[in-house]
């Protein structure tokens, strides 16, 4: 059969416990891993690239980060898109002032840059949760842009107060900066987004993340049954930041090449990130995966469909999408409160029994 | 008196201004917080949705004039008249009360019993669709709205402040309007929620759910009634800030700065929205002032989560809100 466990003997407690147990899933997973690398590099274009896809890889890390605060430990942040911009001024000010260091090492040092800021914002949440951590987060958005956009070091006293990413290369392949090909972006950006969908993977179903989960379900519980608040807090501020913050230096230093703190990292981008984990589904890997490809693809369509097909103004189609997102969430929200990621796993149980009914 | 301490207190009064705006938001916020335990996001975007509103039937907009002149190719504006400001305003009342009930029949009933974060973002999910609605239906531009509230230097104050300090204070007479609209305001409430039957009923529900369904009090109904109020609230507060500064996207924005100003009076007060906005509003502008020189300008921008974010530590219930005991 198709999609059966039956018949898929488990000799080892590691064969037992892997990411997926059906053979199905593994196949497909491979076969995705290689479609990603193999096939679509092929038929990418600059257009295709630029618009749907490389957003929707750092989109998918940004969200990963997120959920992992929201969806695992649930601390609900609103500053998502302030800690990218901490990630996007750490590679900044890091490859102008040491050129000579390898871009893959400059995009983890300004992961771990975030992570420390993420956890000196994070600290409140030890006294506060809910709706008061939400304001606390706030407070990082509009300080921490409030902060690089006025003290020009940040910026290296550019006159037009962006950042503008220098031309780097890794393994001799030109991955920032104007003459970078499509392609090479496109594989720096896959390589990020498989190696930390990877390690969340494997972090949310470790001790470290059954400890987030405990905290998210019940605090005090957990508590009682020994798990330290302070370092499992601490912990998912961190690891959360550390995503966002490499998700906010791709999007600097190879995505968008020039950014200006106010304008690419605002509130808007926070709450968009959220969306993605919300509609994708909380605490949920797949659902990152999901809620990324979704908010990033609607967007595009409806442009096509309305401006392109129909010949609406652009700024309409515009109203219609923020109408359609907003609409969307509460509907999801009411459906399936657990998100696109939920919907999938109503269709396993399904495909299980499928064809027979029982 | 230093020149210096008087630019200080002028500056603080004019923070008050502000503080007006942001207590009146946050008083709808607190509203519905206290009746449904439901955090609404989407009061700042339903203020900017009823200034919209009241301006559309002012100016006698034709309602999504822009999507249908796309799809049928029409070129269509306004309907040629002009309306007067109370009947306007009546006629917005009516469209919050509306929503109010739609909010109930699509959303908040299908939601009941969800935890409260799954609702909270359900309202980021309404204010995203109701700014939307807003820019379809009425168009994005910026907008001036007037239903007949004056504005510019108020002379009485200028005067009083010379014969005082000998400087006059450049203080907005709109904001003495908006102070004595939000005391009215506040009364009003507080004799309704005192006084009334549904008031009573209100405060049955804000106390205990389970217990005032029990005794017969319809919860649907409750909300209903928080929300129109709410919504008009908004309205009021969308009429102040939009005669102020024009009926703009920026309207939504004070929604956020509601939040430090609950933290700071607490969920829970309706006089702790109004004292905490007004405090949030003259420290800003006098944090501003004193500020400038030592670290830059534009600190409004942070000031008030930081403020919040410090008070969280010592006092997380707020001012004046009840103290948060949290049950196994």
């Amino acid at each position: 059969m198709l999609y059966r466990e039956a018949g898929d003997f488990k000799t080892s407690y590691a064969s037992d416990n892997q990411t997926f147990p059906i053979r199905f899933d593994r196949t497909a997973y491979w076969v995705v891993i290689a479609v990603a690398f193999l096939l679509v590099p092929m038929v990418l274009t600059d257009y295709w690239a630029n618009s749907i896809v490389i957003p929707f890889l750092i989109y998918v890390i940004a969200a990963l980060g997120l959920n992992i605060l929201i969806g695992y430990t649930g601390l609900l942040s609103l500053g998502t898109a302030a800690f990218m911009a901490v990630g996007a001024y750490s590679t900044f000010k890091l490859t102008t002032a040491f050129p000579e260091m390898p871009i893959y090492i400059v995009f983890v040092l300004s992961g771990l840059v975030t992570a420390a800021v993420g956890v000196l914002f994070g600290l409140p949440s030890l006294k506060i949760k809910g709706f008061y951590l939400a304001v606390a987060t706030l407070a990082a958005q509009f300080f921490l842009i409030w902060l690089f956009t006025r003290y020009g070091w940040f910026f290296n006293y550019s006159s037009t107060g962006q950042i503008s990413m220098p031309e780097r290369t890794m393994f001799g392949v030109t991955i920032t900066g104007a003459s970078a090909s499509s392609t090479a972006v496109y594989f720096t950006c896959l390589i990020f987004t498989v190696a930390m969908a990877w390690l969340a993977r494997n972090m949310t179903r470790g001790t470290l993340g059954r400890t987030w989960m405990a905290i998210r379900d019940m605090d005090i519980a957990a508590e009682i049954i020994g798990v330290n608040p302070l370092i499992a807090k601490l912990s998912s501020f961190a690891v959360s930041s550390f995503f966002v913050g490499v998700a906010g230096a791709l999007t600097f230093a190879v995505y968008l090449g020039a950014v200006e703190a106010g304008e690419a990292f605002g509130i808007n981008k926070s709450f968009l990130v959220l969306f993605m984990v919300i509609i994708g589904g909380l605490g949920s890997i797949l659902g990152s995966f999901l809620g990324a490809a979704f908010l990033v693809v609607l967007p595009v369509l409806l442009k096509l469909l309305l401006v392109d097909g129909l010949g609406w103004p652009s700024d309409l189609a515009r109203h219609l999408e923020i109408m359609i997102i907003g609409a969307l969430i509460i509907i999801v929200l009411i459906a399936e409160p657990h998100g696109m990621a939920a919907l999938w796993r109503t269709m396993k149980e399904k495909l299980r029994l499928w064809p027979f009914p029982h | 008196m230093s020149e210096n301490v008087l630019f200080a207190l002028e500056a603080a009064a004019n923070g008050l201004t502000v503080g007006i705006m942001y207590s009146l938001v946050a008083l709808g916020f607190v509203l519905i917080f206290k009746a449904s335990g439901i955090f609404n996001f989407a009061q700042g975007v339903l203020a900017l949705f009823a200034a919209l509103t009241l301006v559309g039937f002012q100016t006698g907009q034709v309602p999504f004039a822009h999507l249908i002149n796309a799809i049928f190719g029409t070129n269509i504006h306004d309907f040629g008249f002009t309306m007067p400001a109370a009947l306007a305003i009546l006629l917005t009342v009516l469209v919050m009360i509306l929503i109010a009930i739609l909010v109930e029949r699509l959303v908040l009933k299908h939601l009941v019993n969800q935890e409260p974060i799954i609702l909270f973002m359900a309202t980021i999910g309404l204010a995203y669709f109701l700014e939307g609605l807003g820019d379809i239906m009425w168009g994005a531009e910026v907008k001036r709205l007037d239903v007949g509230i004056p504005q510019g230097m108020s002379p009485w104050v200028d005067e009083v402040t010379y014969n005082l300090f000998g400087y006059g204070f450049y203080l907005d007479e709109l904001s003495l309007w908006a102070l004595g609209i939000a005391a009215v305001l506040v009364t009003a409430l507080v004799v309704f929620s005192q006084y009334t039957k549904q008031g009573r009923a209100l405060r049955a529900v804000a106390d205990d759910h389970q217990a005032a369904l029990s005794v017969g009090i319809s919860l649907r109904f409750i909300w209903v009634l928080t929300w129109s109020i709410a919504g008009i609230v908004a309205l009021v507060a969308g009429i102040m800030w939009g005669s102020k500064s024009g009926v703009q996207f920026s309207l939504s924005l004070i929604a956020l700065k509601a939040l430090p100003v609950l933290i700071l009076g607490g969920f829970t007060s309706i006089p702790g929205a109004i004292v905490g906005g007004l405090l949030i509003g003259v420290g800003e502008k006098l944090f501003d002032f004193l500020m400038q020189p030592v670290i830059g300008g534009a600190t409004e921008n942070w000031f008030a989560y930081m403020l919040a974010l410090v008070f969280l530590l010592f006092r997380p219930q707020g001012l004046f809100g009840e103290r948060i005991i949290e049950r196994v």
